[in-house]
Order: structure tokens, then C-alpha cells, then sequence
């Protein structure tokens, strides 16, 4: 079966010729629902990659496809959700769920008719992330966790073939963090969505993903890979087990060299090549 | 009554005991220096004439209140629609804003003599007026809030194919609320401000006009009375605009309690 999101040879410079470069010749893909987590440090272009995924950035050079359709503008089948909570803070949280199915198409002209059936499903979505009884308050009644509880719900709501998560549990603290790891195990294994996960926490791409890629820094490429074959669900726990940890030392040790490669010459561009271990 | 109602009352009273003091103390002031009433009338005599002159008053006050607040109706509609169009759109933006920052800067004292050329002496100057001095407050506090929309939250939007209008409707708009109420709070004493002026210049009616035949006859306990209903009348304005801004968008003042909170579907 062919890779259902594909990247090949991107890059993307932003503002111009004399702008930040922020990829360059990415190359990667993911198979259909695959949960692949996506690691580099701050600033190397992991954002940027998923703005190439979601239609919200041209790309300068490269290709990007997804679901068989190179990405040229928004896809409805594509749900989102970033590190702030991003929530309608005059909505409820049932309203704030149902905003996805106001805009997508498919959805929007049923919306009306069929509005019971479409809060059923919000209110079966937020059971399952814990979140059962909340659906009347407000965003700011809701804590940190539970407002990125609500932002998962609405990123999944209309089951969106491909779910992209940009470093979503970076403001949490670390007991939240693990509850929403599983949280969005839970979501992961009842919908089987495809998953790119942004992240710069190991243990959190380690024991979330099927497969754990890594950037380099600015312009960002792919630099190396490692498969977690680990069956879920997985228990947190695990993270102390070698299972998981040893995964987390070894991606540990692949960003090492690739820093220790190319902090010495900066300028040069080409020295980062596939570091596999 | 328990100790937290008795002192729940006793805020609600404090304005009015601010304002009763202050006449107070500038009746005793007036009275011990024996000040004379055409430089400072006391709070009595101005109410005398208030009470004299009622009907007057009051129908000049309704003149001002009517051109008020057509002028301010308009600025509504206007600023709105403007504001929606230079916050949702930054090539519109770039466009206008600097012959926006022009014209404001021009102070509308200037404009009513060519109102006055243009439409003659009357309501129209007066209702141009304020609708002038109080558009541009509108329209930069709803452009402000529209154009500040969060690009993260754009993007939520934006990844599942929303149109730039499905963004304005579903986030710009909601979001510029706070700041449109905010503005009203504004531009409402200010389009007051500008019927009176204009009423001062290019009118035989209203209480700026009033004022100016009370201040010719040194009538300055009356001038004073048209004073004071100003500043009541403003601040019923005020009020009226404070109470909108609570129901419709009380989502954005985080009160202490999880009271019921109006939240428009938008
Ligand atoms: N809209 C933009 N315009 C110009 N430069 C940008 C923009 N967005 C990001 N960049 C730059 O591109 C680089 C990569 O950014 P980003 O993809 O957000 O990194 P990451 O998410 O990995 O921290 C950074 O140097 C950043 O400053
Ligand atoms: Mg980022």
C-alpha cells in the first residue's frame, strides 16, 4: 500500500528569497493509520511541517501529498490541535465542539436538521476523554488539562482521516502530561486515525507513537528514525521499563551526534545526513 | 441581613454619596465665602432654576438626546461595517487607515462651520456632528479586534476549510465584541459631546444652544442647570451602554462567581 502522507523533497522558505529557510528536502511519509511522532529542537521547522500538511503553507520546492492528493489548499479530512487550547472562550464547551461541524461542508448542511444527533456525538467524545458533565461551562472554568482535553475532542470530532498534533501537552505539568498521553492512546486505538504528533518530549513520542522521526535543527530535514514496536495499549509505566526507555536513550543519542555533526560548521547545509544508528 | 449583603448595599450607595457630598461641600463654600451668582451659584440656586425652567430644559434636552443619538446610530452602523472590513482585510487596512488617522485628526470644531454652509442651522449639523467625532472610535476598536484574532486559532479554522468570511462570522466578529462595547462606552459621551458643540454654533435648540442664550443673559445658575442635566444625561448613556456590554458579552468579564453566563451564538 502506498504511504498515505508523503513528503518528498520539500522545502519551504518563508518571505521570499532573502527569508528564513525552515525545511529543506524533507523527506518522509507515514502509512495509513500510523501514529508518528515528529521530534527536533525548537525552532527547526516542525511547525512549518505540518502547516505543508494542512494546506495552511505553500511549499517552496518538493511535494506533499496526502490521501492520494497533492496538498495545494485546506483538506477537510485533516483536524488540528496545538500546544494552546485555542478554544472559543464565548462558546461552551459543546458549542466549542460543534465548531468543526459548522464549517465542514459535509457536515454544515446536516447540521441543522440533525443537531441532537451531532451533540450526542460531542457528548460521547467527552466521556471518553473524562470529560463527562462539563459540556455546559465555559473554557475558563475548565482547567489547562481539561481545556487540551476539549481541544482534542474538537480535532477528532468529525473523524478526520489524518490528526496532527503540534506539541499539544507542552504547557502541561508532568501528572497532566501522562494523563493525556493516555487519553489520546485511548482516542488513538477506538478511531484509528493516521497521527503526526509534534513534540520535543522523548518519553512522549516513545510511548505514544509507532514510529519516532527526527529533525535536524533550522532548515530542518529528517535525520534519523526508529520504530517502537511495543503493543498497546501501553502503560505508562512502561516508559521506566526498557521497552520504552531504551527507545528514549537511543533517540537521545541520535540528536547527540547530529548536533555534535553539524554545531561546527552551521553554514554548511549538507552535513546532516542520515544518521541511523 | 448578613454582614456581606449590608456591605454589598453600602458600595451601591457610595456613588451617590460622593455626589451628595460634593454639593454639599461647594453649597457651604459658595455660602461662607459669599460668592457671587453669576461667577459660581450654588447647588440650590441652580436647582431653583432648574425647577423654573423645566419645560425649557426638557425640551431642549430632548432636541440634544434625539441628535445624539441618530449621530450615534449612525457611527454604529458605520464604524461596525468599516471596522469589520479594515480588521478582516489587511490590503483594505494599508488602504485606509492612514486618510482615517488624517481625517481624525482634524478636530471637528473645524467642520461644523462648513456644516453649517452646507445644510444650514439646525439638527443636521448637530446629528454630522456627533456622528463624526464618535465613527472612529467604533471602527478602530472593532478593527483592532477582528485583526487580532490569534492566527493559531485562524489556523483551527482555516485547516478544515473555512472561508475567510466563515472566519470574520465564527471568531473575528465574537472576539471584536468586548472591544465594540468598550468603544461604545467611548464613543457614546463623545457623539454628546459633539451635538452639544455643534449645538452651540449652528442651532436654536438644544441644551448647547441653551446654554449659550443662558451664558449671554448671565443666567448662570441656568447654564449650570443645563450643566447638570448633561452630565446626567451622559451618564445614563453610559449606563444603558455598560448593561448591553454585560449581556452580550459577559463571557469576557470573568466575574468572581460561575453565575450564568450569556454567551451569543455566533
Ligand atoms: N510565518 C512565518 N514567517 C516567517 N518565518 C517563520 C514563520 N513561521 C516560522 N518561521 C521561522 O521558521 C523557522 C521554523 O519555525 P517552526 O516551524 O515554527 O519551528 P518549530 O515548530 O520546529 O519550533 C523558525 O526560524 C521561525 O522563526
Ligand atoms: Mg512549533
Amino acid at each position: 500500500m502506498s504511504a498515505f502522507v508523503s513528503v518528498n523533497g520539500v522545502s519551504l522558505q518563508y518571505g521570499g528569497a532573502e527569508g528564513t529557510l525552515a525545511l529543506q528536502d524533507t523527506t518522509f511519509s507515514v502509512a495509513q493509520g500510523e501514529f508518528v511522532s515528529v521530534v527536533g529542537p525548537s525552532g527547526c521547522g516542525k511547525s512549518t511541517l505540518m502547516k505543508v500538511l494542512s494546506g495552511l503553507w505553500p511549499v517552496s520546492a518538493g511535494h506533499a501529498v496526502v490521501n492520494g492528493r497533492e496538498v495545494t489548499k485546506p483538506l477537510d479530512f485533516v483536524g488540528m490541535a496545538f500546544q494552546n487550547p485555542n478554544l472559543l472562550p464565548w462558546r461552551t464547551v459543546l458549542d466549542n465542539l460543534m465548531l468543526p461541524f459548522e464549517i465542514v461542508e459535509q457536515h454544515r448542511n446536516k447540521l441543522r436538521r440533525q443537531r441532537a444527533a451531532y451533540e450526542q456525538k460531542a457528548l460521547d467524545l467527552l466521556s471518553l476523554v473524562g470529560l463527562a458533565g462539563s459540556e455546559r461551562r465555559m473554557p475558563w472554568q475548565l482547567s489547562g488539562g481539561m481545556q487540551q482535553r476539549v481541544q482534542l475532542c474538537r480535532a477528532i470530532i468529525h473523524d478526520p482521516l489524518l490528526l496532527m498534533l503540534d506539541e499539544p501537552f507542552g504547557a502541561l505539568d508532568m501528572f497532566t502530561r501522562e494523563e493525556l498521553w493516555l487519553v489520546l492512546q485511548d482516542l488513538w486505538i477506538e478511531r484509528k486515525p493516521t497521527v503526526i504528533l509534534v513534540t520535543h518530549d522523548l518519553r512522549e513520542a516513545a510511548f505514544l507513537s509507532d514510529r519516532v522521526v527526527v529533525m535536524s535543527s533550522r532548515p530542518g530535514r529528517i535525520i534519523a528514525e526508529c520504530t517502537v514496536d511495543v503493543p498497546r495499549p501501553r502503560r505508562t509505566e512502561q516508559i521506566y521499563e526498557p521497552t520504552i526507555s531504551e527507545i528514549v536513550l537511543k533517540l537521545r543519542a541520535q540528536i547527540g551526534a547530529a548536533r555534535h555533526t553539524s554545531s561546527g560548521r552551521p553554514e554548511n547545509r549538507q552535513i546532516a545526513g542520515p544518521a541511523s544508528a | 441581613m448578613t454582614n456581606k449583603a449590608r456591605r454589598g448595599i453600602g458600595r451601591r450607595l457610595l456613588p451617590w454619596i460622593v455626589i451628595a457630598a460634593i454639593f454639599a461641600i461647594w453649597e457651604l463654600v459658595v455660602r461662607s465665602f459669599g460668592i457671587p451668582q453669576f461667577v459660581l451659584p450654588a447647588p440650590s440656586a441652580i436647582f431653583a432654576a432648574g425647577w423654573k425652567f423645566r419645560v425649557g430644559i426638557l425640551d431642549n434636552s430632548l432636541q440634544t438626546l434625539m441628535t445624539t443619538l441618530i449621530g450615534f446610530a449612525l457611527a454604529v452602523a458605520f464604524g461596525l461595517i468599516a471596522g469589520i472590513m479594515i480588521g478582516s482585510s489587511s490590503l483594505v487596512y494599508e488602504a485606509f487607515y492612514p486618510a482615517l488617522i488624517g481625517f481624525n485628526a482634524i478636530p471637528k470644531v473645524a467642520i461644523v462651520p462648513l456644516l453649517v454652509i452646507w445644510f444650514g442651522i439646525g439638527t443636521v449639523p448637530a446629528v454630522l456632528t456627533a456622528f463624526l467625532i464618535s465613527f472612529f472610535p467604533i471602527l478602530v476598536n472593532v478593527a483592532t479586534g477582528i485583526a487580532t484574532t490569534e492566527p493559531e486559532l485562524r489556523d483551527v479554522l482555516r485547516a478544515l476549510g473555512a472561508s475567510p468570511a466563515q472566519i470574520v462570522r465564527k471568531v473575528g466578529l465574537p472576539r471584536a465584541m468586548p472591544y465594540f462595547f468598550a468603544s461604545l462606552k467611548i464613543a457614546m459621551p463623545v457623539a454628546f459631546v459633539g451635538s452639544i458643540l455643534a449645538e452651540t454654533v449652528a442651532a436654536n435648540k438644544g441644551i448647547g444652544s441653551l446654554m449659550l442664550v443662558a451664558t449671554a443673559r448671565f443666567d448662570v445658575a441656568l447654564a449650570f442647570a443645563a450643566l447638570l442635566v448633561t452630565g446626567l444625561m451622559g451618564m445614563a448613556l453610559y449606563w444603558i451602554a455598560n448593561l448591553l456590554e454585560r449581556r452580550v458579552t459577559g463571557w469576557s468579564i470573568r466575574g468572581a462567581s460561575d453565575a450564568v453566563v450569556l454567551h451569543p451564538q455566533g
